[in-house]
């Protein structure tokens, strides 16, 4: 079998088609971002977890350390659990607060792991006691309305 | 009377449907079960490569390039007015990997090379060349369609990648270049939208679907077509219709199974 320039051009297709591909998963995609380093897993309980979804980040000081691999509702405590995969690089101390945060007013929602300052570190496995709920707007708004509501109340009654 | 051969026609013209259904199956099947050959003598598949996916790089850099621009011209315009440009890169980048890369580019490839496998196997049928295979002991279907079938499954992925690559770096030259959105979030909102399995992937499986369809259409109805210079033709038309329906078809219900509860 004879080598062609047909070959040559069929080649240059082949490796351009994948060039392209390479392209859209390092520069588009966020293939260069997935950490291929080592994780380890935690479990926090919460509340409520808002509009939290999984592969939503982890960070802490706003820095990138995992990602959440799993929710579920706990039907023993009727609470979400949190499943979440965090670098192996990075290790918290066992009482950590986890808190679910909103990324700008309407942005996506993310957990913030705020390290606290036993000595201890948590283990692959461990569960993160301490946790605060996502806060949701339209709770914030009625409960704006209804102290407001009590304030002009309590207004009218001062004349008297 | 007339209501009487009204009903005899559409009968005739349904259970004809489904014959035919039932023959593209067979056909199907059969490309599948000699395609065996077409990797043994793999330099029959590497010549429809070319005259398949090759000739078709032209169209498809260029389209993807102009339709990437487009999408940053009119992605700005209505970002601006929430103030969100720096979303531009995201929205392009979205658009193109998800939809726009493997349905424009299979509907490309069904126009410029779809056609054209029609219209060749066609008219081996018509000048007999298919007849003349079989009577010296040589199966058309193993020497001539499987290879043409892998050409266009192989290519498919190939141009659907390079047409978003494309448009994404047209988007790029029209929103940062000409119109001066900020590169650096243009680049990392990008980034932090499109993710690898859920949109890429994704979109490859799609474009490797509309490829399988593509090209089975387009062989089937040349194999299929009436030996006569008015039946190539009609069945050219058919490959181009019934393949860019289908595209869309399918695109709908993978899209509906890809990304649903969102």
């Amino acid at each position: 079998m004879k080598r062609t320039t047909l070959d040559l051009w069929v080649g240059i297709f082949v490796v351009a088609g994948l060039a392209a591909l390479a392209v859209l998963a390092l520069k588009v995609g966020n293939l260069s971002t997935y950490n291929v380093s080592e994780t380890y897993q935690l479990q926090a309980h919460f509340s409520n977890i808002g509009g939290l979804k999984p592969q939503a980040s982890i960070k802490s000081s706003g820095v990138l350390v995992g990602r959440v691999a799993q929710i579920s509702l706990d039907p023993e405590r009727y609470e979400a659990k949190v499943t979440m995969t965090i670098d192996k690089r990075y290790q918290f101390p066992k009482d950590t607060f986890a808190n679910i945060l909103t990324s700008g007013l309407l942005g996506e929602q993310y957990i913030g792991l705020i390290p606290g300052g036993d000595e201890a570190f948590l283990k692959a496995g461990d569960e993160i006691k301490k946790t605060q709920s996502a806060v949701v707007l339209e709770d914030l708004i009625s409960r704006f309305l209804y102290s407001k509501a009590e304030d002009s109340k309590q207004v009218d009654k001062q004349p008297n | 009377m007339t209501i009487v051969e009204n009903l005899r026609f559409l009968g005739h013209r349904i259970v004809n449907a489904v014959w035919r259904i039932g023959y593209a199956s067979r056909f199907f099947m059969l490309i599948l079960f000699y395609s065996g050959t077409s990797f043994r003598r793999f330099h029959l598949t590497v010549k429809e490569l070319f005259s398949s996916g090759v000739m078709s790089l032209i169209i498809i850099l260029v389209a993807g390039t102009f339709v990437g621009m487009v999408l940053g011209l009119q992605g700005y315009e209505t970002l601006k007015r929430y103030g969100s440009e720096s979303a531009l890169g995201s929205l392009v980048a979205l658009s193109l990997v998800r939809e726009l890369g493997p349905v424009l580019a299979a509907l490309l490839f069904a126009s410029r090379a779809g056609s054209a496998m029609t219209a060749e196997i066609g008219l081996m049928k018509a000048t007999e060349q298919i007849s003349a295979m079989e009577m010296m002991a040589i199966n058309p279907i193993a020497r001539v369609v499987a290879p043409r079938f892998w050409a266009g499954v192989i290519s498919m992925p190939l141009l659907s990648a390079l047409f978003s690559a494309m448009g994404v770096f047209g988007g790029y030259v029209v929103g940062v270049v000409l119109i001066g959105v900020d590169q650096g979030s243009f680049w990392s909102q990008m980034q932090a939208g499109v993710d690898f399995q859920h949109d890429i992937v994704n979109g490859m499986i799609k474009s490797f679907v509309f490829g399988v369809a593509v090209t089975a259409i387009a062989l089937f109805e040349g194999y299929d077509a009436p030996p006569t210079a008015e039946g190539v033709s009609g069945a050219t038309t058919r490959t181009v219709v019934e393949s860019s329906l289908t595209i869309l078809f399918l695109d709908f219900i993978l899209t509906a199974f890809m990304f649903q509860g969102e």
